[in-house]
């Protein structure tokens, strides 16, 4: 197959690679990236556990090809952190909250959640929880996971 | 840092998860996440076809391709093809029913597998998969267990003579004689549909050679020293020469890390190229080759006096199997019948499970295997009985629990030719607390108000026992350090559920350490030399009272190693930081580093426990009906569950509210469902529906202490499955009750509500 020359930034870094046009997102971010904080969960675009960022908005990986992120700015799990490991508040929140337990859904989670945040107001569960209902978690029941936002957006006000 | 006084406490408090950070910064590593250098990618070619017989696999235009270096059929296997074994509850004949790695002549279910391509890129090697060529003769597809006992019906493995995998019968008491006697007698066909485990991550494996012809192996999960012993054994090799290493795993439930074909073909391939492989299945795949669970038709009915006392229960039951026996033997139907009774006094009982083998995916277990599909049969019986006697089905329950001055209470059923005995237990008392505490009252209040036209309220209740400490026992191996750090080697594995945090609890508490100072090391044949694993709630009850008999054990050296040399009371001394210390006078002690010579200070332990525990609960749901859209809105959701003993009240919490989300996808939503030529139908995530954030209702949860086990020395009962093992049964029950018709079938599909709503509407 024809290979394509891509230039795409993650994390702030640029990957430059050839690349077959077919190549998902999910796959570049971790297999020619290395970034395999972001997980594959179904590769149809239903369980959110690839959920990246491009431009700051959530998009599904595992639906978008590399080729199409060429030009746009991606960030990943990896970049919530800060550099001296300080967790991001909505991290934080999760371990406080007990908001995963196997943690193969938790990157998507936190990439789907974290625009949320920047909004800084108030939000009420249901908000909350529609807001999680694009991910699919089969470990908690999803309790926790809402009981982190709340704790993170209150922090966060 | 946590020290001295307060370290003799961390048992029993909501400590934060060592696992967290790497899971929430991307530090993880999951198998797929593993890489070897210069590794082939491998790809399964599986069947179509739920029954066909192969004429010819020509596999030419797939080798042709430059990308492509093997393709793996049956031929290139070792003759006899190697055979799967089953790792327990095994019945006689069940032999003859195991799955080879691939299948040669027959396949005998949509999703077996053909042949393995081995290429040099993942996508390369699904591309492959598209240039093979198989002729098949297609052959008549065997799906419900009842008709594949009819005589007519062909048999699927003619070396059996028979669909009949196994057949289990229990029985105590005079069971004609209760029927004939009663007063009311209550009899349905009960149906608990085919769904499963669905973990979020994808199984996977990397296999690469190792010195002196062994093979390591990635990936592993669960039961990682039993699949090591059984992957020797397939490959021929010494188990010493095999090595197998679980990653990250991200959820197990029952059908994750069994022996499946890819355990044993991804390290066979490996071993054939000469180069690493590594294989990652798709979530379709996932939903056709992870075992299938819970279905079962009952048969079933009890017997009362008008009073309310039950006198006798009668089932008798069929499970299907799927194509194959797996690894669990017949534990699933095992469970069924050595639970089914629950947590009440029977006179009588009487129960014939039968093990059937259809063309489906093979089945195994899932998250309250057995118990599930027995709770709501049984539970549903109850509420049928309740209504027919105009009783306040709470109330019914209260009447026939095992009183506490019967404990230890043996059932008169057995799993695995061992006698079930309730160790501890006072069920009454759950119940007061569970209905006080959720306010029964209130629920009630709400039930009978008026909730607009269309829509109906309801109220369940219902009360199971579970059982933990399943294969009973484990092995620990505690190291201090002369840093005062310790680590628990441990033969427990981890799906997620918080295993390192928990024995780390345990291993600090039994050192008088902080839980700082402690780490867990699991799941690498290399490093601990022996373990049962992560299954049937176990972990915490037979990992962590190993942990503590280990740790213990190394305390109490050290301790009477400074005891001596400050000619002091070892009573009176514990390890603080990096020394051990005279409590109350810290001045006084000797650094470890002058009593551990090098090499940290270790003690092994193998703790057996005489038999399984007994943890027991109580569900209550009270729900809206919509009878025109068949819309279910759950208004509460509460779970009342003994563990004997929290380690960790917040992890326990976890696993009931998450297994009650497996529970509530099961009884609503989730179902592995067949067309009539045996294909899968919801083999998607479009089509197989997990509970997202808005279907999970908020629950509310009361873990109770009041009955610690005499079995172990923590106390400790399982707490892993009672979240999920009542939820069909309690939301069958709280519809039923809702439209006035019962329900006996599940899920609870807004489809069946409304069906169920028109039943009232035509009686």
């Amino acid at each position: 197959m024809t290979s394509r020359k891509v230039s795409i930034e993650i994390n702030g870094k640029t990957y430059e690679r050839d690349i077959e046009p077919r190549l998902l997102l999910s796959d570049f971010i971790r297999h020619e990236a290395g970034l395999t904080g972001t997980h594959v969960g179904c590769e149809h675009g239903v369980c959110g556990a690839c959920t990246v960022q491009m431009d700051g908005q959530p998009v599904r990986s595992c639906l978008t090809l590399a080729v199409q992120a060429e030009g746009h700015s991606l960030t990943t799990v990896e970049s919530l952190a800060e550099e001296d490991g300080t967790l991001h508040p909505l991290q934080q929140a999760f371990h406080e909250t007990h908001g995963l337990q196997c943690g193969f859904c938790t990157p998507g989670f936190l990439m789907s959640l974290e625009p949320l945040l920047g909004e800084a107001r108030d939000f009420d569960d249901r908000e909350i929880r529609e807001a999680l209902a694009g991910n699919l978690c089969r470990c908690t029941g999803y309790q926790n996971i809402v009981a982190a936002v709340r704790l993170a957006a209150e922090r966060m006000q | 840092m946590v020290t001295g006084v307060e370290a003799e406490r961390v048992v029993g408090r909501s400590l934060w998860r060592k696992e967290d950070r790497r899971l929430l910064t991307g530090g993880s590593c999951f198998v797929d996440d593993f890489e070897r250098p210069g590794a082939l990618h491998a790809a399964i070619l599986r069947s179509p076809h739920a029954h066909a017989r192969i004429v010819e696999i020509d596999a030419t235009a797939a080798l042709e391709d430059e990308r492509v270096v093997d393709v793996v059929t049956s031929d290139d296997l070792p003759h006899p093809l190697p055979r799967i074994p089953m790792r327990m509850f095994r019945i006689d004949g069940m032999e003859r029913l195991l799955q080879s790695p691939l299948a040669e002549g027959v396949v005998r279910y949509s999703g077996e597998p053909v042949a393995v391509v081995l290429a040099d890129s993942r996508y390369a090697a699904e591309d492959a998969l598209e240039l093979i060529a198989v002729a098949y003769e297609p052959l008549d597809a065997l799906l419900d267990a009842t008709a594949a006992l009819d005589p007519e019906s062909p048999v699927l493995h003619p070396e059996a003579g028979t669909n009949l995998a196994g057949e289990i019968h229990v029985s105590f008491g005079d069971v004609d004689a209760a029927f004939a006697e009663a007063d009311l007698v209550v009899e349905e066909r009960l149906y608990s549909q085919r769904h499963g485990a669905v973990p979020m991550e994808p199984r996977g494996l990397v296999a690469e050679g190792a010195d002196g012809g062994g093979v390591t192996v990635w990936g592993a999960a669960k039961v990682v020293h039993t699949n090591r012993r059984i992957l020797a054994a397939l490959l021929g090799l010494p188990e010493d020469r095999v090595r197998l290493v679980e990653l990250d795993v991200g959820g197990g439930f029952g059908g994750r890390g069994e022996f499946y074909p890819e355990d044993f073909l991804i390290p066979f391939c490996a071993l054939r190229a000469g180069k690493p492989v590594s294989w990652t299945e798709d979530r379709e795949e996932n939903l056709r080759a992870l075992n299938h669970s819970r279905e079962q038709i009952h048969d079933t009915a009890i017997a009362l006096r008008a009073d309310g006392t039950l006198l006798a229960l009668r089932d008798r039951f069929y499970f299907n199997t799927g194509a194959y026996v797996r690894t669990h033997g017949a534990v699933v139907p095992n469970m069924s019948v050595a639970l089914l009774p629950g947590p009440y006094r029977w006179g009588a009982y009487d129960c014939t499970a039968l093990q059937v083998v259809t063309n489906k995916t093979p089945a195994g277990t899932y998250r309250a295997p057995g118990r599930y599909e027995a709770n709501f049969v049984r539970e549903r019986l109850l509420d049928i009985a309740a209504h027919r006697l105009d009783r306040d089905p709470a109330d019914l329950r209260r009447q026939n629990l095992i009183p506490a001055s019967e404990m230890p209470y043996e059932v008169g059923t057995h799993t695995d030719n061992h006698p079930v005995v309730f160790d501890s237990g006072d069920f009454e008392l759950l119940l007061d607390k569970g209905l006080q505490c959720f306010d029964y009252e209130e629920m009630l209040r709400w039930r009978a108000a008026d909730p607009g036209p269309g829509r109906r309220r309801g109220v369940g209740v219902s009360y199971f026992v579970e059982k933990s400490g399943i294969a009973r026992w484990e092995y620990a191996r505690v190291a201090v350090g002369d840093d005062g750090g310790a680590v628990a080697y441990v033969g427990s594995a981890s799906v997620g559920q918080g295993v390192e945090t928990v024995l780390a609890q345990v291993c600090a508490e039994a050192l008088g350490i902080s839980y700082d100072a402690v780490t867990v090391s699991h799941g690498d044949t290399d490093v601990v030399p022996e373990g049962m694993g992560a299954f049937g709630s176990r972990a915490t009850m037979l990992g962590g009272s190993a942990v503590a008999i280990a740790a213990e054990a190394v305390r109490k050296r050290l301790v009477d190693a400074a005891a001596e040399r400050l000619e002091a009371s070892p009573d009176d001394l514990i390890i603080e930081g990096d020394r051990v210390i005279a409590r109350g006078s810290p001045a006084v002690g000797v650094p470890l580093a002058e009593l551990i010579d090098g090499a940290p200070e270790e003690e092994e332990a193998r703790f057996e426990s005489p038999d399984m525990s007994f943890p027991y609960g109580l569900h209550l749901v009270a729900l809206e009906a919509d009878v025109e859209t068949g819309a279910l809105d759950i208004h509460r959701y509460a779970v009342a569950y003994d563990v004997g003993r929290a380690v960790n009240p917040q992890l326990v919490h976890g696993q009931i509210v998450g297994g009650l989300a497996q529970g509530l996808g099961g009884a609503v939503l989730e179902e592995l469902a067949y067309d009539a030529s045996g294909q899968l139908v919801s083999g998607s995530f479009m089509d197989y529906l997990l509970p997202t954030a808005g279907e999970m209702p908020e629950v509310r949860v009361l873990i109770t202490e009041d009955a610690p086990t005499p079995l172990n020395p923590l106390g400790v009962k399982g707490a892993g499955e009672g979240g999920t093992a009542a939820a069909g049964a309690v939301i069958a029950n709280a519809v039923s009750d809702a439209l006035g018709a019962e329900a006996t079938v599940l899920p609870l599909t807004p489809e069946r509500v409304v069906d169920l709503a028109h039943e009232r509407r035509a009686a």
